[in-house]
């Protein structure tokens, strides 16, 4: 097989999405050429050189698979992604059939838009126009979400009394005073914001609410705060990344584009014992202020969710739960997944509009001390039982 | 490319096994490939599916010595790279000072100061250090665990087997050390560095393999004992635990089982020494829940 030959390969894994950087490629080349050119040796070669994790690798046998095989068709079913995207796009503009106001508003003063703004704040994201989302969105991007701070390993100097001898310094500025330490110089922990983990439930009933809470991470993300966002459904999908861009609405379609099952429905208690196993318990979530979003309508086992939850709490350092459900009057966290849950959460919010994101962005820069989980919704539980 | 003690990946699944690793396929590629191009190998995996153990062995066979930086947050260049030996410098200052030799020449008093003798090799310095005669294993564990930032400067020391120190100069490596990186994926680790890396994902052993590690690493231990726990911790992999048994588990069990004179299971030892195998209260109850004398019986009845 002649290197163009197994660069057919890197064309095939590069159409289904995964990202093969040109020194990758050399690599694999390289390595081709040192194991041999038998496909065994070749499957290695590149698995070893052009995949980076559980999930590439299980593409990159699928591609290899269809590579030995020689048929580029079954490719199409590789790419999942793309496709969901257009649907997740047309959706959206499906979601428009609301009464367009803005011609009868466009003579607006100023000052009405502002009022405006005002009352859209409390509005219920799901009741919003096309017109009023989008002025939504920018009241999104525009928060600054600033996460409390805890004690880092790593020190910096400073000039306040106490702390560590900063030895370096010390000793530097000693010899302009001809090897005479005149002045101790000393170093401090740093301070370093927590952590912020958004787990959004991604099913049909919440993707209203979803989207502005992603966006609310995206703008989370570009003010520099240490965030973590999955969407949870049958299945856990870390979008953080996607949430990197600059532009939310290219990261918001990246983001919607990654996660398989958009809409599908939730066994929340799986999906968190997901996150648990696989990011959570092993650092993710220790000492972070973990951001749930769901209608705690579980389809699952309610035992699961309460015994995933204990476990998450027993490792992040503050839970908010955010339901959309809770601004409705008369609410009452009486379904089971809800009431499972309820026990081990530490602020349980609204997260149905632009006023309760603030809310959440208050609650996760509040830097009074941490809250025993709340004694009213204990009581809750016991009522429960 | 580089001095590699192997010349295929037969061989480095021999020389791994001389030093107690059995190593499979991929593993063994991934290896070879990582010698032979020079490249420092990423291996990722649960807990416990041994990813330490191949740098220990890679050590052991090629008899380079092992270094290992473990990763912890607030990891930064004093930790990992050098530090001066400030009281050593202070003293030298003191007895410069008494000699009478300070006033007179200041700029040499200061060069001597941070010269070579006061440096303080931390690990990653001392993996491309000239004393070594065989080229060094570098073992960076649970990558993960430290700040993005020291990636940064991991990434200028694995490109070019060079650190730099602003008072002394340039150190390179004149024997390219072997460099094993682990983590267990609490985050990412970043594209450019994974690029440069060969990457191997550990999968727990088959019962096979389990089987011959146990008996490689527990020599004392009863054929059947060890053959029963294998299938056992096997079984317990399936049953959904939040922390599944990894190999060093097995083996930790199989030793324990060993110490208390078994030579085959039963339902009483395996009671008292779960703690061997399952780490938290809830995998403990769910394990009971699941019923210890079926666990132990299937276990006894597959050959």
């Amino acid at each position: 097989m002649a290197n163009d030959g197994i660069i057919g390969l890197v064309e095939l894994l590069r159409m289904a999405s995964l990202t093969i950087p040109v020194s990758s490629t050399v690599a694999f080349v390289e390595a081709a050429g040192l194991l041999g050119t038998d496909l065994r040796s070749v499957y290695w070669a590149g698995r070893a050189t052009l995949a980076h994790s559980p999930a590439e690798i299980a593409l990159y046998d699928l591609v290899f698979r269809n590579w030995i095989l020689g048929s580029e068709i079954a490719l199409t079913d590789l790419a999942p992604v793309a496709g969901e995207s257009l649907v997740v796009g047309d959706e959206d503009n499906g979601d428009s059939d609301q009464p367009d106001t803005s011609e009868a508003e466009s003579d607006d003063t100023q000052l009405l838009r502002f009022s405006r703004t005002e009352t859209l704040r409390a509005m219920d994201f799901a009741a919003l126009s096309e017109e009023e989302r989008a002025e939504s969105d920018r009241a999104i991007a525009e928060m600054r979400v600033v996460a409390i701070t805890r004690k880092s390993q790593r020190r910096q100097r400073s000039n306040r009394r106490g702390g560590d001898l900063d030895l370096r310094r010390s000793i530097r500025e000693s010899l302009r005073t001809g090897g005479e330490p005149m002045r101790l110089r000393t170093r401090h922990r740093s301070r370093v914001p927590r952590r912020v983990v958004i787990l959004a439930d991604v099913s049909g009933s919440m993707t209203t609410y979803s989207r502005p809470l992603l966006r609310f991470a995206h703008a989370a993300v570009n003010a520099r705060a240490k965030v973590e966002a999955f969407a949870v459904g049958t299945r856990v999908t870390r979008l953080t990344r996607e949430l990197t861009t600059r532009d939310p609405d290219e990261a918001m379609r990246r983001a919607t584009a990654s996660v398989p099952d958009w809409s599908g429905g939730t066994r929340l208690g799986e999906g968190i014992g997901r996150f648990n196993d696989e990011y959570g318990t092993k650092g993710m979530a220790r000492g972070a202020i973990v951001v749930i979003l769901s209608d705690g309508w579980d389809r699952g086992d309610a035992k699961q969710l309460a015994s995933e939850m204990e476990r998450l709490s027993r490792v992040a350092y503050r839970i908010v739960w955010a339901n959309p459900l809770k601004a409705s009057e008369g609410y009452a966290p009486l379904a089971r997944g809800m009431a499972a849950a309820l026990p081990f959460i530490d602020e349980f919010i609204e997260g149905h509009s632009l006023d309760s994101l603030d809310r959440l962005s208050d609650i996760i820069s509040d830097s009074s001390p941490r809250p025993l989980r709340s004694a009213g919704l204990r009581t809750l539980k016991e009522v429960d039982r | 490319m580089t001095n590699t003690p192997f010349t295929s990946i037969a061989e480095v699944a021999a020389g791994m096994a001389d030093a107690g690793y059995l190593a499979d396929e991929g593993l063994a590629t991934a290896v070879f490939l990582a010698l032979s191009m020079g490249r420092p190998l990423l291996l990722e995996g649960e807990p416990g599916v041994g990813k330490t153990e191949v740098a220990k062995a890679l050590s052991a066979r090629t008899g380079g010595e092992l270094i290992r930086l473990q990763c912890y947050e607030g990891l930064d260049a004093a930790q990992a790279l050098y530090e001066w030996d400030y009281p050593r410098q202070l003293l030298h200052l003191r007895t410069a000072e008494a000699a009478g030799t300070i006033g007179t020449n200041v700029a040499e008093v200061e060069n001597e100061l941070y010269s070579e003798r006061f440096l303080i090799r931390r690990p990653l310095l001392d993996a491309i250090s000239s004393r070594h005669v065989v080229a060094p294993v570098l073992l960076i564990d649970e990558l993960d665990r430290a700040d993005d930032e020291f990636e940064a400067f991991l990434l200028e020391m694995l490109a070019d087997n060079a650190v730099t120190i602003p008072e002394i100069g340039t150190f390179r490596a004149a024997i390219a050390p072997i460099v094993v990186i682990t983590s267990n994926r609490t985050r990412d680790v970043h594209d450019a560095l994974k690029r440069r890396c060969l990457y191997h994902w550990v999968e727990h052993p088959d019962l096979d393999r389990e089987l011959a590690i146990v008996s490689l690493r527990v020599p004392g231990a009863n054929e059947v004992l060890a053959r029963q726990v294998s299938l056992l911790v096997a079984e317990l992999r399936t049953i959904g635990l939040f922390k599944p048994p990894g190999v060093a588990e097995t083996i930790d069990w199989v030793m324990a089982l060993t110490a208390l004179g078994k030579t085959a299971i039963d339902a009483d030892s395996v009671e008292a020494s779960l703690g061997a195998v399952v780490k938290y209260r809830e995998d403990a109850e769910r394990v009971r829940a699941h019923g210890i004398p079926a666990l132990v019986e299937s276990a006894q009845r597959q050959r």
